[in-house]
């Protein structure tokens, strides 16, 4: 049975159902209470499950992490909400040195079951440090796993399988795309949903393979369905999972048409598009007609909202990589 | 303290000392149980009005000194293979042995610890074999052990850290009910002076204060964190930062193994009955290096270290023991015996302990795998088997 929700309603939804489930599941963060919080994610969770289970914190990063740590030693599931992405690094160190590391240092011992949710990306003309993209900095660390959600579907049931898995996760929401709305199936079990850590090809196609995650996905849709009316046929993938990145799809799909473009809003050097396309390289060399390019954010701050158009990839700069994929 | 020593009640001594109150007027809100040269004063009034005192058997106070004696000899022991080449670096408890010994004995069984990577007398005094942390030490693991089995998490190296884990458990404590009663949960998180600077030892106190956390701050300052001296960190005494998070805060002599116990065990007791945090500032003196790696000739003077010298956490205990008669030469002789033996026995099983296998480098990165590790682990063992001898 489906019902067509907002990708934000769908993360509440999602939420709602990983909270009913298991009460050692515990939400907190800033505003997640009474408030819902500031995008209205967790609009009226408190007042279902309580004050101990949907926990308004003090405004401190660190603080959030650092006790989530705490609460999963001692058996909790901690689904911690930072407010906006450029807000997380007051935690950054909780995160890389604490959370990353636990399991490993005690040999499987400690587990950590803490999803880090995260409102990241531009696009909603906001003031400095509410439009970045992080997801490099997790991704690059091992003992984190991290995957971004791009539709509801996704949101709603990526979310609860984030929540089950004994990994810390960081949950990168697509906050432009929270208003978009989908038709969203509400009663396959998360456990046998489709897989949190795997890719999806979410339009086949067969000249070239366009890779994106999060917000990007819709833009990389966009911009096919805008190449198909010139005769061009785009591969568009979801990856979905950005550390560890499920790769095996890509590579089929690019040993197939022999050109790639990586879409993402972080800034392109040392991006993740920079470890997808040497990865790309390794695998499908004799198939590429043409390098694999990138298409992101340039290498500056994230600009004032003003000119974040400028900035940020959208359709015409996709197709103007499409285009270069093929006049190399 | 030895098994069968504890709560083995030989006779009672509640006159044993003469009764006193706090003498110590170079700082009258220093609590003191036992004075450098072995008096004992029998209560003490903290700066809030708390009275604090011990009733310990002539039994505890022998298991006390024995577990200080025995903890030193094994942390001299793990600065000589340091020395020698077998473990990697130390970090020496040297001088804190009464803060360690009495905050750690004070801990209940059900409550949980937070150390530092200096609490090895602690560790030793929540009954745990002293070899587990000298893996982190020599490098064959990263501690590797499970702190809900111990009560005792891992050692923390991040400084301050692990006051927020700390604070968390503890507030998971309230969330499934356990805190009201005797039986009540409490957690103790260790740090020391450098720490009390750090973003994160002031969050908790900030979390643990708003959300009433079941917790005890146990601040061992010992004068420096590696080169700089306390003064860098705060312009109050320590103790007194609590007051301005809302809950209270004491500061004790640090060297003085009884009233290090008193403190402690009074502020976990109003913690799990639901009184919320304390800070305790063990007030003490680190007489070796910060590690095995520092040289402190180098910011501090002979003279200070002197000084200190003179308020040994151990002497003190032996003073009085003799003086009470509560112990007698062949007691003495028969722990220093124990502790050699067991220091011995530290020795070898660090000699023992196996270097891990190569391939147990990918070992444990995720609870439920990666493909991107799967798949490197597979090539690194291709690379292994491609040298002569199908190893490296």
């Amino acid at each position: 049975m489906a019902e067509t929700l907002t990708l934000g309603k769908a993360l509440n939804a999602g939420l709602r159902r990983a909270l009913d489930s298991d009460n050692k599941v515990v939400l907190m963060g800033e505003d997640v209470g009474k408030l819902g919080g500031v995008f209205r994610i967790t609009d009226g969770l408190q007042k279902d499950f309580g004050e101990d289970r949907v926990i308004d914190t003090p405004l401190a990063e660190s603080g959030i992490i650092g006790t989530a740590v705490g609460l999963a030693i001692r058996g909790f599931r901690p689904i911690c909400e930072i407010q906006f992405d450029g807000f997380v690094y007051p935690a950054y160190d909780q995160i890389v040195s604490q959370v990353a590391k636990m399991h490993y240092r005690s040999q499987g011992k400690v587990k950590l079951p803490i999803v880090i949710r995260i409102p990241f990306g531009g696009g909603i003309g906001a003031v400095e440090h509410h439009s970045e993209s992080p997801e490099a900095y997790f991704s690059h660390t091992a003992g984190l796993k991290v995957v971004a959600c791009s539709n509801p579907q996704d949101a709603y049931t990526m979310i609860q399988q984030a929540v089950l898995s004994d990994d810390p996760i960081i949950f990168l929401e697509p906050k432009r795309r929270y208003w978009e709305k989908a038709p969203v199936e509400l009663e396959t079990p998360p456990g046998t949903a489709y897989p949190l850590h795997a890719a999806r090809t979410v339009r086949p196609g067969s000249d070239a393979t366009v890779l994106a995650y999060g917000p990007m996905v819709r833009t990389a849709l966009d911009a096919a369905t805008a190449a198909a009316e010139e005769g061009r046929e785009l591969e568009v993938i979801d990856l979905r999972s950005l550390s560890p990145l499920d790769l095996a799809g890509t590579y089929e799909s690019v040993r197939r048409t022999g050109r790639c473009v990586v879409v993402h809003e972080a800034p392109t050097n040392l991006g993740l598009g920079a470890e997808i396309a040497a990865r790309i390289t390794e695998e499908c060399f004799y198939s590429l007609e043409a390098p694999v390019l990138r298409v992101g954010g340039f290498n500056t701050p994230y600009p004032a909202a003003r000119l974040e158009e400028e900035y940020l990839p959208d359709l015409d700069r996709v197709l103007d990589a499409v285009d270069r994929a093929f006049g190399w | 303290m030895a098994k069968g020593e504890r709560g083995t009640a030989t006779r009672a001594r509640p006159a044993a000392a003469r009764r006193r109150v706090n003498r110590n007027a170079a700082d009258p809100e220093l609590v003191q149980l036992l004075t450098p040269d072995g008096e004992r004063i029998d209560r003490v009034t903290g700066p809030d009005g708390t009275q604090y005192t011990v009733d310990f058997t002539d039994a505890e106070y022998r298991a006390l000194y024995r577990d200080l004696v025995v903890v030193r000899k094994l942390d001299a022991e793990a600065t000589a293979l340091q020395r020698q080449g077998e473990l990697g670096i130390w970090a020496s408890l040297l001088g804190q042995e009464a803060a360690q010994v009495g905050s750690g004995r004070a801990l209940r069984a059900q409550d949980m610890a937070f150390p530092t990577y200096r609490e090895h007398g602690v560790l030793y005094c929540r009954g745990i074999d002293p070899i587990m942390p000298l893996g982190l030490f020599r490098g064959v693991d990263q501690g590797g052990w499970d702190p809900n089995e111990f009560k005792f998490n891992m050692y923390t190296i991040v400084i301050g850290a692990q006051t927020l884990h700390a604070t968390g458990y503890a507030m998971g404590i309230t969330m499934d009910g356990k805190v009201g009663g005797d039986d009540g949960e409490a957690v103790i998180a260790y740090f020391g002076d450098g720490a009390s600077a750090q973003g994160d030892v002031n969050e908790a106190f900030v979390w643990s204060s708003v959300f009433n956390a079941p917790i005890v701050f146990f601040c061992q300052n010992n004068q420096y964190a590696i080169s700089e001296p306390l003064e860098r960190q705060t312009r109050i005494p320590l103790y007194q930062r609590s007051s301005g998070f809302g809950f209270p805060g004491v500061r004790v002599d640090g060297n003085d193994v009884l009233a290090s116990y008193a403190v402690t065990r009074t502020a976990l007791d109003n913690a799990r009955h639901g009184q919320g945090p304390t800070l305790i500032e063990a007030y003490t003196y680190r007489m070796g290096a910060h590690t095995t790696s520092d040289d402190p000739t180098r910011y501090r003077i002979a003279s200070e270290v002197e000084a200190w010298q003179a308020k040994d956490p151990i002497a003190r205990v032996r003073a009085f023991l003799e003086k009470q008669q509560i112990a007698d030469a062949d007691f003495f002789a028969e722990v220093d015996a124990q502790a050699k033996q067991d220091a011995v026995q530290l020795r070898e099983r660090v000699l023992s302990m196996p270097d891990p296998q190569p391939g147990a480098l990918f070992d444990h990165v995720y609870a439920h795998g990666s493909p991107l590790l799967d798949t490197e682990r597979a090539q690194f063992e291709r690379y292994l088997a491609s040298f002569e001898g199908g190893s490296h």
